[in-house]
């Protein structure tokens, strides 16, 4: 074994495969494009801040000086919840390492038996049986392993994400098992604030303009329409108004995703299998994960155990050409038994283990924002259309078996 | 082999163990999801390890694990009063305050520390905290003495392929 000199100790995030952006040395964690997830942060900071400086000191002295200090606290809530939902790992499962992805193939290939030539091989599937529900493990070509249950690979981040409900591009971070109850509760204090400062906007109109009204009954004709002078009153504080439209439009949206998400747990469902519609109930498909109890449903994705990172992005890199050394007999192996499919293994992921990891696992935080992939679409829930849902991709897996072909 | 002369000297001679040793092969023991998205692993017995260690004591250590894990997972009176107290304080308490699951996760850390000293490694086993490999599986790796091993790593390898089945 060479000693090897080392000048600066590389951390683990340096060497990560997927496509995330860390900052803070690892300890900050969110997607490659942030572009929306500023303008999240800029509509946010932007219309409280109008409406702390120009509607809270009316407020304040003529109602009680208690709103704006809920105000403040529901602010500070809704940042804290927006920021842990980003920069937190949404449990994102590391890759096989090569002996693993190897144990796996081996398995595989026992499994399957002799496939005639010229035959396609069966695909890589694993049946498990939950709560008498027969559950289907799909293998990730890219990760190299068989995704656990509820587990979904996010083509975006590059990462096979446990419990994945989507990838919101507002938030610029998956969320799945660890951020789930974040999100939530972003989205539903984020709720409460809109209606919050739209109900104080409304309430400040309406008080300007009687006060407005009253003084122009007093000082003019008693016969002034108090609406004319409503809209005057109105019209004549534009810093109002865009607080007021944004809310509105927010509004409908935010409460709408809150509404949606409610609804998924009290089911124990994530977006990606109602999109798929995994558990709809067709051919008697059942939820296996559900209690059948909407209090006991909420109680595990609200008041769950905090699951713990086990993607390891500050630890120190360490250098161990062992097992390294003993990876490459064990590829020229399986390179003998089947053919195509350890070549298509070794050109798509590179594994930790390979000092060239390309160079896009870096941080950039400087990165330009680019347009967000999936848009966003506005409905209430009764129509339940989830939003934000970015598609769970069997494309991968289709592109590379065709490839192997 | 070196290590079984001296079990005092605890982290060394897993050290050692992976220095003095060749690494041969590695099991995997894999997640049962029979239970749902619970961590639980496996008890069936890898064939490769037939005559390296007793089954009942590998049974043994795989159940204890997963009396940690439903300790860590369990969602109850005192999950629940984490998770109000720490979402009333908008979680910041998580910063300076250990969950419990990291707890019971440095007890499993420990377990298998000692596990590995007492049982696996005077038989040339080294069991992996599965933490580190994503809790996907639990990875024993199998060495043998230098210079003592009959076979060579490769050939080895096909062995433990060919019985794999």
């Amino acid at each position: 074994m060479s000693a090897v000199m080392i000048t600066r100790k590389v951390r683990k995030w340096e060497k990560l495969p997927g496509k995330n952006t860390f900052c803070c040395d690892g300890r900050v964690m969110m997607a490659r494009q942030k572009g929306v997830f500023y303008l999240t942060l800029f509509l946010i900071v932007g219309t409280c801040s109008l409406f702390f400086a120009f509607e809270c000191p009316y407020l304040a002295l003529h109602l009680s000086p208690f709103i704006p200090v809920f105000a403040i606290v529901l602010f500070l809530f809704v940042m804290a919840m927006l920021l842990r939902t980003s920069f937190s790992d949404p449990g994102v499962l590391p890759r096989a390492l090569q002996e693993e992805a190897t144990f796996i193939e081996m398995e595989i290939e026992a499994a399957n038996g002799n496939v005639p030539a010229g035959q396609r091989p069966p695909p890589r599937i694993r049946n498990v049986q939950i709560n008498n529900q027969i559950v289907k493990l799909k293998y990730c070509y890219t990760c190299k392993i068989f995704r656990p249950p509820r587990a979904s690979h996010c083509s975006i981040c590059d990462n096979c994400v446990d419990r994945f409900d989507h990838h919101c591009p507002w938030v610029g971070n998956c969320v799945g098992k660890r951020n789930y109850r974040y999100f939530y509760l972003f989205t539903l204090s984020l709720s409460l604030l809109t209606i919050y400062i739209f109900t104080f906007d409304i309430v400040h109109v309406v008080m300007r303009s009687v006060d407005k009204g009253f003084l122009n009954t007093l000082k003019e004709t008693p016969g002034t329409y108090p609406f004319k002078t409503a809209l005057d009153g109105a019209g004549l504080c534009y810093d109002i108004e865009s607080p007021v439209l944004v809310c509105f439009f927010t509004l409908w949206s935010v409460v709408g995703l809150t509404g949606f998400h409610t609804y998924l747990i009290s089911l124990n469902q994530t977006t990606n299998e109602d999109i798929k519609g995994s558990w709809s109930g067709k051919n008697r498909v059942q939820n296996p994960y559900s209690h059948k109890n909407i209090f006991k449903n909420c109680c595990e994705v609200l008041c769950g155990p905090a699951y713990p990172s086990v993607l390891d992005r500050r630890g120190l890199q360490e250098d161990s050409p062992a097992p390294a050394s003993t990876a490459a007999p064990n590829n020229s192996n399986n390179s003998s038994s089947s053919s195509p499919e350890p070549q298509a293994m070794k050109t798509t992921a590179p594994l930790i283990f390979n000092e060239h990891t390309p160079e896009d696992a870096k941080p950039s935080l400087g990165a330009p924002a680019q347009k967000s992939p999936s848009p966003k679409e506005e409905h209430p829930p009764p129509s339940k259309v989830p939003p934000l849902a970015s598609p769970e991709p069997d494309v991968e897996a289709s592109n590379i078996k065709d490839k192997s072909h | 082999m070196r290590v079984q002369t001296n079990n005092v000297d605890s982290f060394h001679n897993l050290q050692e163990l992976r220095h003095s040793a060749s690494l041969v092969t590695k099991v995997f023991v894999q997640r049962d999801y029979s239970q749902g998205t619970v961590c639980r692993f496996q008890t069936k017995f890898p064939s490769e390890l037939d005559n390296r260690i007793e089954r009942t004591l590998l049974e043994e250590t795989v159940k204890t694990l997963n009396s940690y894990y439903v300790e860590a997972e369990k969602i109850g009176g005192q999950s629940y009063l984490e998770g109000c107290l720490a979402c009333a304080t908008a979680y910041i308490v998580f910063l300076c305050m250990e969950t419990r699951y990291d707890k019971v996760l440095k007890k499993i850390s420990g377990y298998i520390q000692e596990q590995n000293e007492k049982i696996y490694a005077p038989r040339g086993l080294l069991l992996t905290d599965p933490i580190e490999r994503g809790m996907r599986v639990l990875e024993i790796s199998l060495f043998e003495d230098r210079g003592s091993g009959s076979s060579s790593p490769s050939s080895s390898m096909s062995s433990a392929a060919g019985s794999a089945r």
